[in-house]
């Protein structure tokens, strides 16, 4: 989840740590006993399968017997699926949507938290609620609130004469990927509202008040002042979100197991059903490989082509 | 006291659209807690968001002789063990990656960010291997391992960037009074870092406790079912029995819940992982 942000704090603590003289003596034994658990456990159970994810994907291997060498063969397939591309493209609808769902609603109800008044403080503790439930947990939920015959949605539909309510929420191919979009959006909103109510209360004061005696109008504000005041916040939660987003897998798979036809089937549910279905390891490796490139790629590419260094420069004078 | 008048209709406005919020997010929990405490007979006839009629506890037995005990110790036992390991390893690691007397740390510093990169489904089907080879597929003990190493990046980082803000000036001063690095560590990084300690505890704990896809793919049997995996068994066993799937949601969740209301501040912070200093 925190990717983004881990990446560009790194990037721009060890500038400084370069500076500072080594200490003196030999630390060989302590090196050895705070180095070497976390390093083991790390290599074993993510480096090594990293390395293993891409080895697989040139190997044909059901899982029994031996795997043999397969060369290009699975990265054709890759190249001639039609449920592959379709995965790939449903997978960049979710990211586009949610991105574009969430970014504006928790842009503004991070605002409107920061704010003083007493009532937004318990707003805020409430808002926060849904991310202490399970992935699991949501999708059962909303599976249940949106049943078409039993659902609460389908109620209200009936009762108050509705009748657009009263819909087959995710049995619909034209309509699940949208609900799955939502729902999503109920779950992580959350915690951008929080990200954007934490930036907006670092925006000194005094900004608002020159803005004040200028006459600045609330738009105004908020496009010269609290906008470009947020940027470093902008920038964590739009990575977290679209790296969040690519990997989507756990409502999905619950809700709609990539259904209705192939209307919701994202990336990491055509590599689950690659490995863990159809036992084609080198396959579902091809899928797995392009997923981590794409979450490598987009992490790094945001961080970079938003100038992001330059931004968090800024920010450390300011602090 | 004009400039008050103008700010009225503008509070007015978010009140309401701040409310519109809140009942967008209590609704489903409103429907959930209400529909389990329904029996599934009741749940298909009444009306689903008032409470009229008879209330009953009955499901959240039917779902404890159901098993949901099993998965709740299976899920403390995970989630606990993990804060434990990820918790004492990546502090050693952090406390080494600070005092930067090898090149080890810096080189273990950059494989941590790339694998902090890489998301979990990219190794999912290696790791799979991996367990089964050990002889660990449908363990704890997988969980346990897995998880805590794939929560050492995020762990570090944030350790990292606390720690980093101690003071140079103890650490040195410390040295040059003659105290070896288990001084060092045991006086001041130990009791400095304890606040950070609990937001790493927090996040990796949350993550640990509803995670989903790992149980998916490395256990199979009841018994070793964490609460997430368990959940999307009963609702594959009882689905049409809506209260009694509910009703597990909302003992699930209640072990958060305490902690949420108990150590709101903590939990937030937790919430937030690194987003938030």
């Amino acid at each position: 989840m925190a990717t983004g942000e881990a990446m560009i704090t790194t990037a721009r603590r060890s500038r400084a740590a370069r500076e500072r003289p080594k200490p003196q003596g030999s630390h060989a034994l302590a090196d050895l006993i705070g180095l070497s658990p976390s390093m083991a456990l790390f290599a074993v159970f993510v480096v090594v399968p990293i390395v293993a994810a891409c080895v697989l994907s040139f190997l044909r291997w059901n899982g029994l017997g031996t795997p043999t060498w397969a060369g290009l063969a699975n990265w054709r397939t890759f190249v001639d699926d039609p449920i592959a591309h379709n995965s790939l493209e449903v997978t960049a609808k979710l990211v586009v949507l949610s991105w574009i769902v969430q970014t504006p609603i928790s842009m503004a109800l991070g605002m409107f938290v920061a704010g003083r008044q007493r009532y937004r403080a318990v707003y805020a503790a409430v808002y926060l609620l849904p991310l202490l439930l399970s992935t699991v947990g949501i999708a059962l939920v909303w599976q249940a609130v949106l049943d078409p015959e039993f659902g609460g949605l389908a109620w209200l539909g009936l009762h108050i004469h509705a009748q657009f309510l009263v819909q087959n929420w995710l049995g619909s191919g034209s309509l699940a990927l949208y609900v799955l979009v939502a729902i999503i959006a109920w779950q992580f909103i959350p915690f951008h509202t929080l990200l954007y109510q934490v930036g907006r209360r670092q925006i000194p004061q005094n900004l608002y008040e020159a803005a004040a005696l200028d006459g600045a109008s609330r738009a105004q504000t908020l496009r010269h002042v609290t906008l470009p005041q947020l940027r470093y916040t902008i920038v964590v939660s739009s990575t977290l979100m679209i790296v969040g987003s690519l990997t989507y897998f756990d409502i999905i798979y619950v809700l709609t197991g990539g259904g209705p036809g192939y209307t919701t089937r994202v990336l990491s549910l055509d590599m689950y059903q690659a490995a863990f279905l159809d036992n084609t390891f080198g396959y579902a490796s091809v899928l797995a490989v392009i997923l981590g490139v794409i979450g490598v790629v987009v992490a790094l590419g945001l961080v970079r082509f938003t100038g992001f260094s330059s931004m968090s420069s800024q920010r450390e004078g300011m602090a | 006291m004009s400039r008050r008048w103008r700010l009225r209709p503008w509070n007015a406005l978010t009140f309401v659209l701040g409310t519109g919020w809140l009942l967008v997010v209590l609704a489903p929990i409103y429907f959930m807690v209400l529909a389990s405490l329904r029996t599934q007979g009741d749940y298909l006839t009444a009306n689903p968001w008032l409470p009229t009629g008879p209330l009953t506890t009955s499901e959240y037995s039917t779902v404890f002789d159901a098993g949901l005990g099993t998965y709740l110790v299976n899920s403390l036992v995970v989630t606990a063990s993990c804060i434990v390991l990820t918790v004492a390893i990546s502090l050693g690691a952090s406390f080494r990656m600070v005092r930067r007397t090898s090149r080890a740390s810096g080189a273990f510093l950059k494989v941590l960010l790339f694998g902090l990169a890489v998301p979990i489904q990219a190794i999912i089907v290696p790791l799979y291997l991996l367990i089964d080879k050990m002889h660990l597929y449908d363990t704890l003990q997988a969980l346990i391992l897995v998880m805590s190493a794939s929560a050492i990046p995020v762990s570090v980082l944030i350790m990292l960037s606390y720690i980093r803000d101690i003071p140079r000036e103890l650490l040195d001063a410390m040295s040059i009074d003659g105290a070896n690095e288990w001084k060092v560590f045991a006086k001041l990084i130990w009791p400095l870092s304890l606040p950070v300690l609990a937001t790493v505890a927090i996040y990796d704990g949350l993550n640990v406790w509803n995670n989903f896809l790992l149980p998916l793919v490395l256990t199979q049997s009841s018994s070793v079912s964490v609460l997430p995996l368990g959940l999307y068994k009963f609702e594959g066993l009882y689905g049409i029995d809506v209260p009694a799937i509910l009703a597990a949601v909302v003992l699930s969740v209640l072990p958060l819940l305490v902690l949420y209301v108990g150590m709101r501040r903590q939990m937030v912070r937790g919430i937030g992982g690194f987003s938030i200093r």
